[in-house]
């Protein structure tokens, strides 16, 4: 299933993975290999469950406790699954943007600057330059460096999105997850994020759940094709765009069904 | 962003710690919480449960010093006293919980009739009791099981309006605009229609009411006081009831047996209030459900 | 009829304009208007009279009638400033313990207790709010002055050396303030703890799901994200607690020994404006009538400012949460 040719390093290698809600059955034996420094792609119909698998990356499943994920997750080698990990380093390592902007209830720069200060020790200037840092890094600096005192909710929607990236960057994480992030964004926010999202690539390695296949093709190196919780083909994206192997692939790229 | 200084990181442990203390001190909190429910039932069922006898619910109660007597008198007070506040409060209330939602809902008079409610819930009962006490007690020169009546329903009154608004609110538009397109007048849809979709959620508002001034000793106090015989002149005289008769006994009476019997009227009302409570939480949201 | 029921549409209106008022609907709305407006009225009502029975009081000890400390009646002298300290002190100490309390409850009842032992334990608490409060009175009479005095007092005092500070330095009698301001406490905390719960269930999930994404613990999401997102809620289950604990009468009146005293000693036997009221009302007569309605006249002041200043804050939360409360 997986296409393993490319001389591409392996970020994250997933590993027969099961996940449950409740007695439930989501997930189905999903096993995939991200690459360090590209861009993965998730698509497929809506409840297919590539959310449902991105959200297993950063164990944020977790909060809710009758759900269950069963198999292994390598990140560098390192069982993220396993009880011993420890889920706050975790989650400081892999940032996760949502589909809504979630900005906190606070200023745009402590937006930025908290989770920065929760897993630092910084003196108040070195965390206004990473502030501004993650502000440029997530292409929005020109646009808030006179409203970094204003609630980061006063922003536009994509605006707000862009935030939460520059919030997730900021902490220097090695992944990025996002789910999602421009389906309640306006087309020109929608436009920006994507470039930013090429941008990113260069520093981090990122998974983007989208059920948009043009901003699939548009964004990512690789895309995977989940159906029930299957991962029914994994490639990269102009070989699954143009020749998928699988007639149930054809079918959804074509828009046949979903 | 590549070639960056390697950030001092910050100690996840002391982090860590601190969750782990306020997640133990919040768990402690509520059993805490926990206990002294358990503690302050536990009291009432042990003290209470000795004093439950034939004569404790058949015989009325006596004066101080003289042995013997029961709680029916004030039991059935109470009971009268609770089912004439809730006739006089639950029509009113409702009434008016159905102008706000029907008929006044973003008019100043709408805001001043919730204003006015808000502040009538939050006014301290036993400033009710004074209250009634000028306007009954005064004027009619008498203490009376009535008066009683008239401070608990103007206890429940606001509650109920508040209730009925908000239930009513949360009816759709289209069902009360279906019912008059059929050419139903105004005042029958709204009983009818209405009513009958936001049904359960009254019934919970009204019991629970109910529950929360038969509790009430304070305004009963200065209007109804409390009395060895029946309540047969509940309107023209003092009338017993358990929640005054107990606080008799309980701080102006020296007898240890009374005493008992004061425990013996805590059960009761305890008990009552709480079953209606726990009714009212899970047999009637499951029905909703 | 049908533009009545456009303009019911437009949020309603009391006045109906063209002619096609049925007799019957009229008089319904009548009714409905005069149930609405005794809320009003009697609200007004509770006013005009307080304000009437106290006359002879303040026309008698004028303003000081509010920092007099003397309430004797064979010289015919009161004065509310006992009262008024008492009410203060207890509601004070009340909130003191409710408000954390109820804060760390409501934390561990939403976010961290598994579902059914959150069900279980969250019942308990609503439970505990339904008991009536001359029950709270009886029981602190019989059971936790005792507690109080043979357990609770002599620890403070003694076994942490508290009693340097005058506020621990008193009789041990096991009545007086502090056992007032705790069962107050105790009182207030499941409403408080209620509204709490609310507020914490009211953030949306998303929004504490990216701060655990970054790695925070569920303190930290608690603290600085639930907390800021909820803060006008949780002032307001504030001013709720405020208001009940200040006009409490029945669990006070059992406990706090019921002297007029200004005291530091938080041990020391005391009495609030209800606890006033409620004890010496039955053998008042002329000016100390008219002085308790004045106490009556105070306390309704201080719950009406309470409840103004409440609904200012839940209004407040009401328009940025586009009416979801």
């Amino acid at each position: 299933m997986t296409e393993t040719s490319t001389g591409d390093d392996i970020k994250i290698s997933v590993r027969h993975l099961n996940f449950y809600y409740g007695g439930h059955q989501a997930l189905f034996d999903n096993s995939i290999e991200i690459y360090r420094n590209r861009v993965t792609a998730v698509i497929g119909p809506s409840g297919c469950g590539k959310s449902t698998h991105l959200r297993i990356y950063n164990r944020i499943y977790q909060l809710y406790r009758d759900q269950r994920a069963e198999g292994e997750i390598l990140i560098d080698g390192e069982n993220i699954l396993a009880p011993e990990t420890d889920v706050l380093e975790l989650r400081r390592k892999v940032g996760m943007i949502f589909q809504k902007p979630t900005p906190f209830p606070m200023s745009v720069f402590d937006n930025v600057a908290y989770g920065l200060r929760l897993h630092y020790r910084l003196k108040r200037s070195e965390i206004a330059d990473r502030v501004e840092e993650s502000l440029r890094g997530a292409a929005i600096w020109d646009e808030v460096k006179d409203k970094l005192k204003k609630p980061g909710t006063a922003l536009s929607g994509g605006q707000q999105q862009r935030l939460c990236i520059a919030r997730a960057i900021a902490i220097r994480p090695e992944i990025l997850l996002m789910d999602e992030p421009t389906s309640a964004i306006d087309p020109i926010g929608t436009s920006r994020i994507e470039d930013l999202i090429g941008e990113l690539k260069k520093t981090f390695t990122i998974v983007i759940v989208t059920h948009n296949m043009q901003q699939a093709a548009r964004v990512s190196d690789y895309t995977a094709f989940f159906y029930k919780g299957v991962i029914v083909e994994y490639g990269k994206t102009p070989q699954l765009f143009t020749k998928p192997k699988e007639k149930k692939t054809e079918d959804y790229i074509t828009g046949r069904f979903g | 962003m590549t070639d960056v200084p390697a950030l001092k990181r910050r100690s996840l442990l002391p982090r860590r710690i601190r969750n782990r203390a306020i997640t133990a001190l919040s768990a402690l909190s509520t059993l805490i919480a926990a206990t002294f429910l358990i503690w302050i039932l536990w009291t009432i069922l042990r003290n209470g449960i000795q004093s439950l006898s034939v004569d404790f619910l058949t015989e009325p109660t006596k004066p101080f010093g003289v042995p013997g007597g029961g709680m029916l008198n004030a039991i059935l007070g109470t009971v009268v006293i609770t089912l004439v506040a809730t006739l006089l409060a639950v029509p009113a209330g409702m009434l008016g919980g159905i102008c706000l939602s029907e008929f006044a809902r973003n008019s100043r008079f709408g805001n001043a009739v919730r204003f006015s409610a808000n502040v009538m819930m939050g006014m301290p009962s036993i400033l009710v009791g004074l209250f009634i006490y000028t306007l009954i007690v005064m004027t009619t020169g008498n203490f009376s099981g009535f008066a009683g009546s008239a401070a608990l329903a103007i206890i429940m009154f606001p509650v109920i309006l508040r209730t009925t608004e908000d239930m009513l609110c949360m009816v759709p538009n289209a069902l009360r605009e279906s019912a008059l397109a059929i050419g139903a007048p105004r005042w029958r849809i709204t009983l009818a229609v209405v009513f009958r979709s936001a049904k359960n959620g009254l019934t919970t508002g009204v019991l629970l009411a109910v529950a929360r001034v038969a509790g009430e000793t304070a305004p009963l106090l200065f209007t109804a006081l409390t009395s060895d015989a029946w309540p047969t002149g509940f309107f023209t005289q003092p009338t017993a009831n358990l929640t005054v008769t107990m606080t008799e006994y309980a701080t102006n009476s020296p007898f240890a047996e009374m005493h008992v019997r004061a425990w013996g009227a805590a059960f009761l009302i305890t008990t009552a209030v709480l079953i209606l409570n726990l009714f009212c939480r899970t047999i009637l949201r499951e029905k909703k459900s | 009829m049908n533009s009545s029921a456009v303009k019911h549409q437009n949020g309603g209106s009391s006045n109906s304009t063209a002619g096609g008022i049925h007799l019957p609907d009229r008089l319904f709305r009548i009714a409905a208007a005069g149930a609405a407006g005794l809320a009003v009225l009697l609200t007004i009502a509770f006013f005009v009279q307080l304000s009437v029975h106290s006359v002879p009081a303040f026309r008698e000890f004028g303003i000081r009638f509010l920092w007099s400390t003397q309430w004797d009646t064979s010289s015919m002298q009161f004065g509310a400033a006992c009262a008024i300290y008492g009410t203060l002190l207890t509601t004070a100490i009340a909130l003191l313990i409710a408000v954390p309390t109820a804060f760390l409850t409501a934390l561990f009842l939403v976010e961290i207790a598994p579902p059914g032992i959150a069900r279980v334990l969250g019942c308990a608490l609503d439970l505990l709010a339904a008991i009536p409060s001359v029950i709270y009175g009886m029981w602190g009479l019989f059971i936790f002055v005792p507690f109080m005095q043979e357990h609770v007092q002599p620890f403070l005092s003694d076994t942490l050396h508290l009693s340097v500070l005058p506020l621990f330095d008193g009789p041990v009698t096991g009545f007086g303030f502090l056992t007032a301001g705790i069962v107050l406490a105790l009182m207030s905390l499941p409403f408080i703890s209620a509204i709490m719960r609310d507020v914490f269930r009211m953030v949306p999930s998303v929004v504490k799901e990216s701060a655990y994404g970054i790695g925070a613990t569920t303190w930290e999401v608690a603290r600085n994200v639930t907390m800021r997102y909820g803060m006008q809620g949780l002032l307001g289950a504030v001013f709720l607690g405020l208001g009940r604990a200040v006009g409490e009468t029945m669990a006070v009146l059992f406990i706090i020994g019921n002297s007029e005293t200004i005291s530091a000693s938080l041990y020391e036997s005391g009495a609030t404006i209800a606890s006033v009221l409620a004890n010496k009302f039955a053998e008042a007569e002329g000016l100390s009538k008219s002085s308790l309605f004045a106490l009556g006249l105070i306390l309704l002041c201080i719950t009406f400012t309470i409840q103004i200043f409440a609904q200012l804050w839940l209004n407040r939360i009401r328009k940025n949460s586009g009416g979801g409360l």
